[in-house]
C-alpha cells in the first residue's frame, strides 16, 4: 500500500461518507471500502480512469472538478479527499474551500516543491525539476500550481482553515530528518484540515 | 446465412394475453390486453438474472436477433445485447416487450376494441410511464420473475427504469438510465407538439379514428418523424453525415431542376417509411407520456426525496452531443441519487450521434462503461 495511503486510512472513520476528487484508478476508494466500510464516491475526468474505477465496482461520476462542487451539498461527506490533485487545479484556493463547504473533513496531499531534489535542479541545472514523481516537462504538465509546505501553510492561514494533521513521506519511507526539515526533505505533504 | 457469433440468432417474438383489469392512471381500465415479447438466453433456476430492456419513443419488442436468416437488420439495441455484449446473453436472461399503447403487436390504439368491434384510434385511454412499469410487473409475474437484475432503458426508456425504482423498489437491483431526464423540458415539449400537430392537420387523420375510414394520416406522420428525426442528430453530425451534397440538380441549374439536397432526401425517406409502419394515434399517445414524465412532481419537486424511494444502483450514462436529453440532464439525475445517498456511476461519452447515440453501435467508450457496470451485477 502507498504511504500516503495508509496514512489517509488510518484518519477515515468506519463507515464515513467519502467524496475523492481525482480518484484516478479508484485505489483509494477500494482500499478504503475494504478496510473502512466506506461508502466512497469518485469524481474524475479522465475517461479511462472512470473506466477502471467502473471495473473495480466504484462509486465514480464524471465530473470536471475545476467546474466547483455546485451539485453537492453543504456538510454532505465526512471527509473530503484530494490525493495528488491540487495541483493541477485551475485555481486551487477556490477548490479548497468548496472542498471544506461540502465535507466536515480535508484530506489534501500534495507533492512538496520544496523537496530538496527540486530545490537543486533548479540551482545547478537552471531547469524545472522532473523526477519520477513528477515526470512531466514543464510544457505538457497538466500541474499547473506548484507549492511547497510552507506555501501550503500559508494558504491554510488565509483561508482560514484549522490543521488537523500534517505529515511528509519520502517515497515509501519516513525519514526520521523530515520531521526536523519537512519542507526540505518530504516529498509529499499530507493535510487534514478543517474550517469551523 | 449464419448469425454472426455475438448475435442472440434467430428470435421468434411470444404474443402473451393477460385477462385480468388493468386500471390506468388516468382512471380508465382495460379489461385485457395482450403483449409483444421476445426474450434472449436463460432464466436461471431462481430466476434471478432478469434483466427488463424498456424502449424508447419509437422502438418495440425486437430488441436483439433476428427474425428471419434474409433480414437485413437485427433489432434496435443488437449492439449491445448478445452474448459477450454489454447485456450479455450467456450471463441474463433478457426480456423486451412492445409497450401497451404501442404499435408492433401489443395493445394499442390500432387494436381492436372489444366494446364496439373497431380500432380504438382515439377513444384508446392516454397512458403514463407508470402504466407501463405497472405491465411491465405483470409481465415480470408471468415469468416468475420477483425482482429485476436491471432495468435497462434509454430516452423515454431511461425514464421507464427511473420510475421501476421509485414505483416497485423491492423489485430492481440496478437501474440503467441512459441519454434520458427527470422530465422533459419546454423545448423538448414544443418539438413534441409540433411533431403532433403535424398528425393533426392531416386530412386524413379523421380525429384519430382513420383506420376505421380505410385511411393513413401518412402525410402527417411523415412531416412529425422528420421533425423527431432532426432532434435526435446534432448539428456536427448532420454535418459531417449529408454536408451540403445534392442528391440531385444542380446549383447552375436551379430553376429547371428540381434542387435537392442529400439531408431532404434522407428526411423524407425516414418520414415516408416511419409512416408506412407506424401508428399516428401511439406517435401522439407517446409523446404525451413523454411530456407529462415528472420523477419528482409528487415529491414536492425535490428529485432527491423521489430517490430516497430506490433501493437499487444506477449507470447514468448521456452523450455530449445530444441536445435532445442534454449530459446537464442526466447530471441532474446523478445529483439528486447523490443527494439521496445511492449508489451511482455516470458517464458522459463523447459522441458525434446526437441523441440516437445511444442506439449507435461501435462506440467503444460507451460500450466498455456498459459492459463494466453489468458484468457487476450479481445473479
Amino acid at each position: 500500500m502507498r504511504l500516503d495511503h495508509a496514512i489517509i486510512d488510518r484518519w477515515i472513520k468506519p463507515g464515513a461518507r467519502v467524496l475523492d476528487l481525482g480518484c484516478g484508478d479508484g485505489t483509494l476508494l477500494q482500499q478504503l471500502a475494504l478496510s473502512k466500510k466506506i461508502r466512497g464516491y469518485g469524481l474524475e475526468i479522465d475517461s479511462a480512469n472512470i473506466q477502471r474505477c467502473a471495473e473495480k465496482g466504484l462509486n465514480v461520476i464524471e465530473h470536471n472538478i475545476d467546474e466547483g462542487l455546485h451539485n453537492f451539498e453543504d456538510k454532505s461527506f465526512d471527509t473530503v479527499i484530494m490525493s495528488q490533485t491540487l495541483q493541477t487545479m485551475y485555481y486551487p484556493d477556490k477548490i479548497l474551500a468548496e472542498m471544506l463547504r461540502v465535507g466536515r473533513e480535508c484530506v489534501v496531499t500534495f507533492p512538496n516543491f520544496g523537496h530538496y531534489k527540486a530545490r537543486l535542479q533548479l540551482l545547478f541545472k537552471g531547469r524545472m525539476p522532473v523526477s519520477e514523481f513528477l515526470p512531466y516537462e514543464w510544457y505538457n504538465t497538466p500541474n499547473i500550481h506548484f507549492c511547497t509546505l510552507n506555501d501550503f501553510e500559508v494558504m491554510c492561514q488565509q483561508l482560514n482553515m484549522t490543521v488537523l494533521d500534517r505529515l511528509v513521506v519520502t517515497r515509501n519511507e519516513k525519514l526520521p530528518l523530515s520531521k526536523l526539515l519537512p519542507n526540505l526533505l518530504g516529498e509529499t505533504g499530507i493535510y487534514r484540515v478543517t474550517r469551523p | 446465412m449464419p448469425f454472426p457469433a455475438d448475435s442472440v440468432g434467430l428470435v421468434v417474438p411470444q404474443l402473451i394475453t393477460f385477462n385480468e383489469p388493468l386500471t390506468l392512471t388516468c382512471g380508465r381500465s382495460l379489461d385485457r390486453f395482450e403483449l409483444m415479447v421476445e426474450t434472449y438466453g436463460t432464466l436461471n433456476a431462481n430466476a434471478s438474472n432478469a434483466v427488463l430492456i424498456c424502449h424508447a419513443l419509437s422502438g418495440h419488442h425486437h430488441a436483439a436477433g433476428f427474425h428471419a436468416a434474409e433480414d437485413a437488420k437485427p433489432g434496435w439495441w443488437d449492439a449491445y445485447i448478445g452474448p459477450g455484449k454489454p447485456i450479455d446473453t450467456t450471463k441474463f436472461f433478457v426480456v423486451s416487450l412492445n409497450n401497451i399503447g404501442g404499435c408492433h403487436g401489443s395493445t394499442g390504439p390500432a387494436s381492436i376494441n372489444a366494446a364496439t368491434g373497431e380500432p380504438w384510434g382515439a377513444d384508446f385511454p392516454p397512458l403514463r410511464v407508470r402504466d407501463w412499469v405497472q405491465v411491465q410487473a405483470r409481465l415480470a409475474d408471468r415469468f416468475g420473475i420477483h425482482q429485476w437484475a436491471a432495468v435497462v432503458g434509454g430516452s423515454l426508456g431511461g425514464m421507464q427504469a427511473m420510475r421501476w425504482s421509485l414505483q416497485m423498489p423491492e423489485r430492481v437491483r440496478h437501474c440503467v438510465v441512459v441519454a434520458s431526464a427527470m422530465k422533459l423540458s419546454a423545448q423538448n415539449i414544443a418539438f413534441n407538439e409540433t411533431a403532433r400537430q403535424a398528425i393533426l392537420s392531416d386530412p386524413d387523420f379523421c380525429d384519430g379514428f382513420y383506420l376505421k375510414h380505410n385511411k393513413i394520416p401518412a402525410k402527417g406522420l411523415s412531416v412529425a418523424r422528420m421533425i423527431g428525426h432532426i432532434t435526435y442528430l446534432s448539428d456536427d453530425g448532420m454535418g459531417q453525415k449529408f454536408g451540403r451534397e445534392l442528391r440531385s440538380g444542380s446549383f447552375q441549374h436551379g430553376i429547371d431542376e428540381p434542387v435537392e439536397f442529400q439531408i431532404e432526401s434522407y428526411l423524407r425517406y425516414q418520414g415516408t417509411s416511419f409512416s408506412k409502419i407506424f401508428d399516428a394515434n401511439t406517435y401522439i399517445l407517446m409523446t404525451k407520456a413523454l411530456d407529462y414524465f415528472d420523477l419528482a412532481r409528487e415529491y414536492k419537486d425535490d428529485a432527491a426525496e423521489a430517490f430516497k424511494q430506490a433501493q437499487a444502483d444506477f449507470l447514468v450514462i448521456s452523450f455530449t452531443s445530444d441536445w435532445r436529453f442534454a449530459p446537464a440532464r442526466s447530471r441532474e439525475i446523478v445529483n439528486a441519487l447523490l443527494k439521496a445517498d445511492k449508489n451511482v456511476t455516470y458517464g458522459e461519452i463523447d459522441s458525434p450521434y446526437g441523441h440516437d447515440a445511444f442506439l449507435v453501435a461501435k462506440q467503444p467508450r460507451y460500450e466498455q462503461l456498459f459492459k463494466a457496470y453489468m458484468q457487476r451485477i450479481s445473479v
